[in-house]
């Protein structure tokens, strides 16, 4: 199989973004002063979080595949992460 | 024993995976009025699992499941595997008795999972997909805090008996206290593709004919050395391929978690199995690995908590299990609920009978038997070193150099002496692997 980037697995996936709500909100003062930044850069399987060259964690949160696992990982009040709306979000055809 | 006089439903359940829908199914087969709430746009759409659902239980609740229900293949083939850079060494453990009667099936969620669903509908459930609840609602009683129902957005919906199966990340049971956020050693991460590939191509590398079906587990270089495995399951016409690793360890050796899930899927003895096939599905879940130790209070009044919400999951380091538990779990759920109903009692006493029910079940015995396991499986040793150490006792035995030979003893400890391992340790974790496993 091809090797193939983040973005482009995705691509594969259908999405129903919620163009009115965001469900993911990173506190950039205590993401940078505990390191949870980095963690959850690097803990994503979709790529969401980004770090910018100023530092700050860029979110993306239209790929969200809602594991959790960026939540599970900062630390307390560096990320406010829920579900998204209902109906919204990833919506498996396979799991 | 305060009941609200006349609830919407007298039973409300929180998400329609496998633990909601049969806690779901079974109710409404007792004539219960039932409503399961689903965040997805359809059930299943939100669900996914690694892939491999032992169905003994699940056949019990539906009689002739193999059959009706959208199920991939049936397993007769476990593949266990120590996975090194540039060797690997396996157990490779096929069975016929594992097709008769079928033990094991790999499914694809967001069939079966629809499925369910449709069987809960048939059975007088009512189901409200695209729905996401927002929390429960309480009352302050003699005895603390009561759910007595649901709110999602505008909405408010009143039951006797709230069903948290809302899944790993259970907000509705944390919200409620009845868990705390878990230490990272207790979850890991899986990330999963699902792969396209003929039928005839899976069968004839896989050595399977017919419905029959192979599991592949590999530790060792394949997770570059983080805590956890990688899998490769075949389904009728597509591959579950991925990787779980332990989030403690993935943090601290900074390993970013796509590097891993790549490094597997390259690697030159997974790779072939992949070659030609095509990407349909990318995904991920977070995945409960504490054990015994994660679960937590599950009744409370006017609720209960099932399946992963509960922390119900269980790896043996052979066998990896959350579907028949979230199952099993259900089971006992809907039973205590039932009769809680009938006493007119829905408070944490009426409903203890659940917390009973699941530690007499197997769900509760297993989690007893393997407690030891999680720990065990967080000895760093098991996804290095020891994989390493077979394959050069092995390569000392098959590598004929022209010099003279040793006894097979001789070479081992030799190897082993060449190896950062020591025998001490060898012969602590194969006794502490006694114990747990």
């Amino acid at each position: 199989m091809k090797p193939q980037s983040v973005p482009e697995r995705l691509t594969k996936n259908r999405f129903l973004l919620d163009e009115e709500q965001c469900h993911i909100e990173v506190n950039q003062e205590i993401a940078k002063a505990t390191g949870s930044g980095q963690a959850i850069v690097a803990c994503c399987p979709a790529h969401v979080y980004t770090e910018e060259p100023d530092g700050t964690i860029s979110v993306e949160y239209a790929a969200c595949l809602e594991c959790g696992t960026c939540l599970a990982v900062a630390a307390p009040g560096a990320l406010k992460w829920r579900y998204p709306r209902g109906g919204f979000g990833i919506q498996f055809r396979e799991g | 024993m305060t009941e609200t006089a006349e609830p919407d439903f007298e039973v409300i359940v929180i998400g329609a995976g496998i633990a909601g829908c049969v806690t779901a199914y079974q109710l409404a087969r007792q004539g219960r009025s039932v409503l399961l709430i689903e965040r997805g746009e359809a059930p299943g759409s939100k669900n996914l699992s690694g892939g491999v659902l032992y169905s003994r239980g699940i056949e019990q609740v539906f009689p002739g499941f193999l059959d009706e229900a959208p199920v991939e293949r049936r397993i007769t083939r476990n593949y266990i595997n120590f996975l090194n850079a540039e060797s690997s060494v396996a157990i490779d453990y096929k069975d016929r008795r594992l097709a008769d009667p079928v033990n094991a099936v790999t499914v694809l969620r967001a069939k079966l999972d629809a499925w369910l669903a449709d069987k809960c509908e048939e059975a007088g459930a009512i189901i409200m997909p695209g729905v996401r609840v927002d929390r429960v609602l309480t009352q302050d009683g003699a005895a603390g805090k009561r759910v007595i129902g649901v709110r999602a957005g505008d909405d408010e919906l009143h039951s006797h008996v709230v069903v948290a199966a809302d899944g790993v990340n259970s907000f509705i049971a944390k919200e409620v206290g009845l868990r705390t956020n878990e230490p990272l050693n207790h979850l890991a991460v899986g990330v999963k593709a699902v792969v396209r590939l003929p039928r005839e191509t899976i069968e004839a590398r896989f050595n399977l004919t017919g419905d029959e079906g192979a599991a592949i587990a590999a530790v060792g270089d394949c997770t570059q050395g983080v805590g956890g495995g990688g899998f490769l399951y075949t389904n009728i016409d597509s591959l579950s391929v991925g990787i779980v690793v332990r989030l403690d360890d993935l943090t601290a050796k900074k390993k970013v978690v796509t590097d891993i899930f790549d490094h597997f899927l390259e690697h030159r003895f997974i790779a072939p199995y992949l070659e030609g096939g095509e990407l349909l599905e990318y995904g991920c879940h977070l995945v409960a690995e504490g054990g015994l130790h994660m679960i937590g209070e599950v009744v409370m009044d006017g609720m209960v908590v099932v399946g992963d919400a509960a922390g119900l999951t269980l790896n043996t380091g052979l066998t990896v299990r959350g579907m028949d538990l979230a199952v099993g779990s259900a089971v006992a759920a809907a039973e205590a609920i039932g009769s809680a109903l009938e006493q007119k009692d829905t408070s944490r006493a009426g409903l203890a009978r659940y917390r009973e029910r699941l530690f007499a079940s197997y769900v509760g015995q297993d989690m007893k038997t393997y407690a030891k396991a999680p720990a065990f499986l967080e000895v760093e040793r098991m996804y290095k070193q020891y994989g390493e150490l077979f394959a050069d006792v092995l390569f000392g035995a098959f590598n004929l150099d022209t010099q003279p030979r040793q006894h097979l003893v001789r070479v081992a400890r030799k190897t082993l002496a060449r190896s950062p391992l020591k025998m001490r340790q060898l012969i602590r974790d194969g006794i502490a692997g006694a114990r747990a496993l």
